[in-house]
């Protein structure tokens, strides 16, 4: 059990490692100041978030590591995000599709967390499911506005759906790690999410004027480590590199 | 300073009204937005929040440049939160300014195009880690300098920025200043990194309260106005007696070897940055000044299409809501 815990942990904690990452990559670069100001206020709360995952993560593991090792000394095949998160941001229309497809799964996976067994996590989920509400709000909103907004920005809002649509089906697909967890109830089996998921994805992009993919396609192999795509690593090479270019100092 | 040689505008208004306004001011009244104003104090102070405004959106360049290889979680949230405070307080700025009648994006053009200017420390590079606290400590510190005093300046909307600005400055500087301690108490190529930013970043911090007041020909209007605090070379002195100090406690040698505390004036002596320098800078040429800007231009340019289809669907929604009612 705490092998599968340590990996449930890592799946929430890489997640919100990653898609921070690529979210404060906009730092300064924003199509207008209140998303500016936006984005890197959904950066420093997923930030936050992987503190607590990982902190957990490294606690739970026992073997003298810290959010921080796990976060800056971990390589590609030991991250446990989505495919989903690790796709570069594109245009800001890419960005937001992306994290409105994530935060839509995100909200309901920390409401399941929220009456968890294990109450470290309920506490987690609790703080963070209220960071997801908005973070939810937000990107909706976007989606919907730029998706129903002029010709351009639907059709680079559909590009974006299209191309990010196939990384979706990773979030609900149960492995051994998810049955176990299911099993002591401590998290949710992540198929159970799929309908209300589906459900809210079809009111906004029906509100956005965009047009689901007509393919069940899911890319996998994220959250088990087993096959990243190829963005991961360049991201960790930029993120880690004072860690591991100085490796033992305190920073 | 985030704002540097503004120039100010003689008036040509009746007389009567500039003394009874300059009376308000000398009374320490704040002037509101609706009050009468001499137009030379409203161009002037246009040009001082909105450099000051461009400042803060073009500050965000340097410390984002290490958001995504800042070396701890703790340290990435922390940065993360200072550069969101600047583009809020960009926000403030570009708030007070609108209260004069100029709207954001005619100044967002007018930086654009290079009409408008910046603080010129925003087009040096930050290099190491050790830049992110030097940033925080020298040029955050300098600001703080500046914008403590602009709390009581006279025109309200920018006090009541200035105000809030400045809670949020100071534990901008706290946390540069930690991570300077961190990296002065840390391994050989730490200190060697600190020791290194100090040497870039030392004279461009003095370059941020401006040239010398010998040479500085818009103080004096700006001064009597109540927009302008302090002569440059007093808030200079002021910054260079606080950092000393500082200085020493985490071992860094200031790069100046005509240092010496004279104790006739009690503050420092200290050298005079290269002023040729500082005006190439503002002139366009210095290190990161065509980088600043593309990068601006580029978001802006790239950012259209977005603002576009936002402003389109709220005409939809808002033609829709007339269609229902």
């Amino acid at each position: 059990m705490r092998d599968a815990l340590f990996e449930f942990l890592c799946r929430m904690g890489d997640n919100t490692l990653v898609l921070g990452h690529r979210v404060s990559e906009w730092c300064g670069h924003a199509p207008v100041l209140e998303e500016d100001i936006a984005l890197a206020n959904t950066a420093l709360d997923l930030i936050g978030q992987t503190q607590m995952w990982l902190g957990l993560a490294a606690e739970v593991e026992g073997a003298d590591r810290s959010a921080d090792d796990l976060a800056m000394l971990r390589d590609v095949w030991d991250f446990r995000n989505l495919l989903l998160v690790e796709q570069p941001n594109g245009d800001f229309g890419q960005t937001m599709m992306r994290q409105f497809l994530f935060d839509a799964w995100h909200l309901l996976m920390l409401q399941a967390l929220t009456d968890s067994t294990d109450t470290r996590i309920a506490a987690i989920a609790a703080k963070a499911v209220k960071e997801a509400q908005y973070h939810l709000e937000r990107s909706a909103d976007t989606v919907i506005g730029l998706g129903d907004g002029t010709a351009e920005s639907h059709r680079r809002m559909q590009a974006a759906l299209d191309l990010l649509w196939p990384y979706v089906g990773e979030m609900f697909v149960a492995d051994a790690v998810d049955d176990s967890l299911c099993a002591a109830g401590i998290a949710p089996d992540p198929a159970t999410l799929r309908a209300a998921y589906e459900a809210r994805i079809q009111t906004v992009m029906a509100e956005a004027t965009l047009t689901l993919p007509d393919t069940g396609f899911a890319h996998q192999g994220g959250r088990t480590g087993r096959q990243h795509s190829e963005h991961l690593g360049h991201l960790l090479t930029q993120m880690q590199w004072l860690q591991r270019a100085y490796p033992g100092a305190t920073w | 300073m985030y704002a540097q040689m503004v120039k100010s505008e003689a008036s040509k208004d009746d007389p009567d009204k500039l003394a009874a306004f300059q009376a308000r001011i000398d009374a320490g009244d704040k002037i509101e937005p609706k009050d009468w104003m001499p137009a030379g104090y409203r161009k002037t102070l246009i040009r001082q929040i909105g450099q000051h405004a461009h400042s803060e959106i073009v500050g965000q360049l340097p410390e984002g440049n290490w958001i995504t290889r800042a070396p701890t979680l703790e340290r990435k949230a922390i940065l993360l939160a200072k550069v969101q405070d600047e583009a809020g307080h960009g926000l403030y700025l570009y708030c007070a300014a609108e209260t004069l009648g100029v709207s954001r994006d005619e100044l967002t053009e007018m930086l654009l195009d290079g009409r408008m200017k910046y603080s010129s420390i925003f087009n040096y590079p930050t290099l190491t880690w050790a830049d992110m606290g030097a940033v925080g400590w020298l040029v955050d510190g300098a600001a703080i300098m500046n914008q403590v005093p602009l709390q009581r300046t006279s025109f309200g909307p920018y006090s009541r920025a200035m105000i809030r600005i400045c809670k949020e400055e100071s534990f901008h500087q706290r946390q540069g200043y930690d991570i300077m301690m961190k990296m002065c108490q840390g391994t050989d190529a730490q200190k060697r990194m600190a020791q290194d930013a100090m040497n870039r970043f030392w004279y461009p911090a003095l370059m941020m309260f401006g040239p010398s007041d010998k040479d500085s020909v818009h103080s004096a209007q700006s001064m009597t106005w109540k927009i302008k605090m302090n002569t440059n070379d007093e808030l200079r002195q002021k910054f260079v007696d606080q950092t000393v100090p500082q200085a020493e406690y985490l071992g860094l040698t200031i790069p100046d070897p005509d240092l010496v505390w004279n104790d006739d004036k009690g503050g420092y002596d200290f050298s005079e940055p290269d002023w040729s320098e500082f005006f190439d800078v503002i002139q366009g040429n210095g290190p990161c000044n065509t980088e600043r800007l593309a990068a601006r231009n580029k978001a802006w340019d790239d950012g259209a299409w977005v603002r576009d289809g936002l402003m389109a669907h709220a005409e939809k929604r808002a033609a829709r809501k007339v269609a229902a009612e």
